[in-house]
């Protein structure tokens, strides 16, 4: 109760690559004890912002703070309370799955039979007993990614960071993992989990969606979709790659996306009758269609947010 | 504080990676032992100033005249002198010197006498190459200024030496000290022994701070409370095992194999290794903090391994090059190892006395190894 109400802070937060601002003036709190998550595209400067929380790279301006320390001039004293798991699987592929953790124990100074107790039960927590000497190259996907998890966490950190770390999982997979970060959430363990996967990203506490470097939104999921500025519609016609390059022409219509054989599209939230309006459209251009509003989903406010036209669908996973 | 629990930890894992590397391990082997037959043989090449010391014990215009008449023929340049033959063979043992030339006292006598030789030659015959340039002094005559002694009917028959009595016996003699076969296995073992550890320590290090990068096990490696100077130290502790398993590789095989003598001390053979060892070492830590590949460390490498074999004196004989060429193979580790090992092997010379080569090997370690901590930062950008 004494510990501070947010795990990390950041204020100004900028980092420049040259003439490229991956991180442009991020200011956020992010509460202790929960699961706050990243969501943008590749390029939008989650991994440049984690990798500062981590001190893997230098802040160019602006300030952060993590777990009430300074990023700049406590990076030595973060890495003892915070576990990171990197986007690629870095482990040894050519250590056993005990070796591992045997060397990041004794990298962490841990002592020999806490880390022996550690090790076994981690082995338990995480499934990995029946490969505890098998090669970690030789992990399935799924595997590889909960040795990551234990190595992570083998110290008990305060802060656990994970840089998309469900992209080389099948689902079944990722939803085991996903179970995993809520126990240690249970546990007391805050939880920063950076990704591209819109079902992944609805499962946090709190959501920030990064765009270019910028914050485009931030908030509860829920929160954030009933907020959204845009209404969500979904049109069916019988020429819906058409219907789509009409609808995406139209000053009204903020995105059109196919889903299968429906168009998904966002439109300015205070039009009147939006489904009457896209009708009309589209009539006009000799295509009968059938629109229908729905509740938006976080993939339209993570469009609508970033304002950026989406012309293919994600693969959607629902939990 | 550095913890020793860390720099094990790391040291640990590198061997435990080795292992299980089964090129990289059969290389640790390999490399030597084939090069080791492959280089078994000499390079001979041209030889010109080698530095002489000279022993005049006549002290006369003549035997004067004698010293410059070797000097004119560019194939050794007398720099030093000494007052007795056994200083001279002291200075050619601790390496200041390729050759000596004695004068004797009663020189002016045996020349005019024609009593030959008149004029002995110390070589080193550590180096092949040196040895044999010397050799072709045997055929240099008498001097001309000869006939202005007074036994001048004397001197101008030994100016035709070949109608003498004793065709065998030229104006000048020469010994050749410590290699007397003059076998190039003798010169060449003790250089490669350097020219492998070049090759393996300095690419073996970059290699394996570059592959955690490549692997990005760097990344989660940095982000825990490992110190730059620990990993350094723990991944630079099994490659010095390694140069040692290597260096005995040679050894074994090259007194095998090759008859190379080990005439002086092994323990100072293995703590000049160690100086060298540690000096590649030191310099593949850098090399790994600049590229960014394993490729880019094998070019950095070899950037580093060819001169070292031209310009060390394993290739050619150091004395030819000019010198400002003399003065860049001295930064090189190489240079001064292969007098080391040559030094020590061939001519029984101990570590003490060849300090002035463990010196150079020193400072290059330290001042690289600052390099390489300097830049290696815990950080990515």
């Amino acid at each position: 109760m004494s510990e501070p109400d947010y795990a990390i802070q950041t204020a100004g937060l900028t980092r420049s690559f040259g003439a490229l601002v991956a991180v442009d003036h991020l200011t956020l709190d992010l509460p202790a004890r929960r699961i706050s998550g990243f969501l943008g595209p590749n390029g939008s400067g989650k991994s440049t912002t984690i990798r500062m929380l981590c001190g893997l790279v230098r802040p160019s301006a602006g300030s952060a703070s993590v777990l009430g320390m300074d990023v700049r001039r406590h990076a030595n004293e973060i890495r003892q309370r915070i576990g990171y798991m990197t986007q690629r699987f870095s482990l040894y592929e050519d250590l056993t799955v005990r070796e591992n953790l045997d060397f990041l124990g004794e990298i962490r100074s841990l002592s020999r039979r806490r880390l022996r107790e550690r090790i076994e039960e981690l082995l338990e927590t995480y499934a990995l007993r029946p490969m505890a000497d098998q090669r970690a190259g030789t992990l399935s996907g799924g595997q590889k990614q909960r040795l990551a998890l234990a190595g992570a966490v083998l110290h008990r950190p305060d802060l656990l960071i994970l840089d998309e770390p469900t992209s080389a999982v099948d689902p079944q997979s990722r939803r085991e993992f996903w179970e995993s970060l809520f126990d240690l959430c249970d546990q007391g363990t805050t939880v920063l989990v950076s990704t591209h996967f819109m079902d992944e990203a609805e499962r946090c506490h709190e959501l920030a969606i990064l765009d270019r470097g910028m914050l485009a939104a931030f908030g509860a999921p829920e929160r954030l979709m009933a907020g959204i500025d845009a209404a969500t519609l979904v049109v069916w016609s019988d020429q819906q790659r058409r219907a789509a390059a009409i609808l995406a022409a139209s000053a009204e219509v903020k995105s059109v996306a196919q889903i299968g054989s429906a168009l998904r599209v966002l439109v300015r939230r205070d039009l009147e009758a939006p489904c009457e309006l896209l009708r009309e459209v589209l009539s006009r251009a000799g295509l009968s269609a059938r629109v229908e509003a729905v509740r938006p989903s976080l993939e339209d406010v993570f469009v609508a947010a970033t304002g950026s036209l989406r012309s293919a669908a994600r693969p959607r996973e629902m939990p | 504080m550095n913890s020793p629990r860390r720099i094990l930890a790391v040291t640990h894992k590198e061997l435990r990676q080795l292992r299980r590397d089964r090129l990289s391990f059969g290389m640790i082997v390999g490399i030597p032992v084939v090069q080791l037959l492959v280089f078994g043989y000499a390079i001979n090449t041209n030889v010109r100033d080698l530095r002489a010391g000279v022993v005049d014990q006549a002290g006369t215009t003549a035997s004067r005249n004698v010293i410059a008449a070797i000097a004119a023929t560019q194939v050794a340049r007398p720099l030093a002198r000494a007052s007795s033959p056994a200083e001279l063979e002291e200075m050619l043992r601790t390496g200041a010197i390729d050759a000596g030339i004695v004068i004797p006292a009663d020189y002016s006598r045996r020349v005019a006498r024609r009593e030959f030789p008149a004029v002995q030659i110390l070589v080193d015959g550590t180096d092949t190459a040196v040895a044999g340039a010397l050799q072709a002094l045997a055929r240099m005559p008498p001097p001309i200024d000869a006939p202005l002694l007074p036994q001048q009917d004397q001197v101008a028959a030994a100016s035709d030496g070949a109608v003498g009595s004793d065709p065998a016996a030229g104006f000048l003699s020469i010994l050749v000290l410590f290699n007397m076969e003059k076998r190039s296995a003798v010169s060449v073992v003790p250089a490669l022994i350097g020219v492998i550890l070049t090759m393996t320590m300095v690419l073996f290090t970059s290699i394996a701070i570059v592959r955690e990068r490549e692997r990005g096990t760097l990344e989660l490696l940095i982000t825990t409370p490992v110190r730059s100077v620990e990993l350094m130290l723990g991944k630079i502790i099994p490659y010095v095992l390694i140069g040692a398993t290597q260096l005995s590789i040679v050894l074994f095989l090259g007194s095998h194999l090759f008859a190379v003598p080990v005439r002086g001390s092994l323990v100072d053979l293995y703590l000049a290794g160690l100086a060298f060892i540690t000096a590649n070492l030191a310099l593949g830590l850098l090399f790994s903090t600049i590229a960014r590949t394993q490729f880019q460390s094998v070019q950095l490498a070899f950037f580093i391994f060819l001169p070292s074999i031209l310009l060390s004196g394993f290739m050619f004989p150091f004395s030819g090059m000019p010198g400002i060429v003399q003065k860049l193979a001295e930064i090189l580790p190489l240079t001064h190892f292969n007098r080391l090992s040559r030094g020590i092997l061939v001519r029984g010379a101990t570590l003490y006395e060849l300090r002035h080569e463990v010196a150079p090997l020193g400072i290059f370690f330290i001042v690289v190894l600052a390099l390489a901590l300097a830049r290696f930062r815990k950080r990515l950008d």
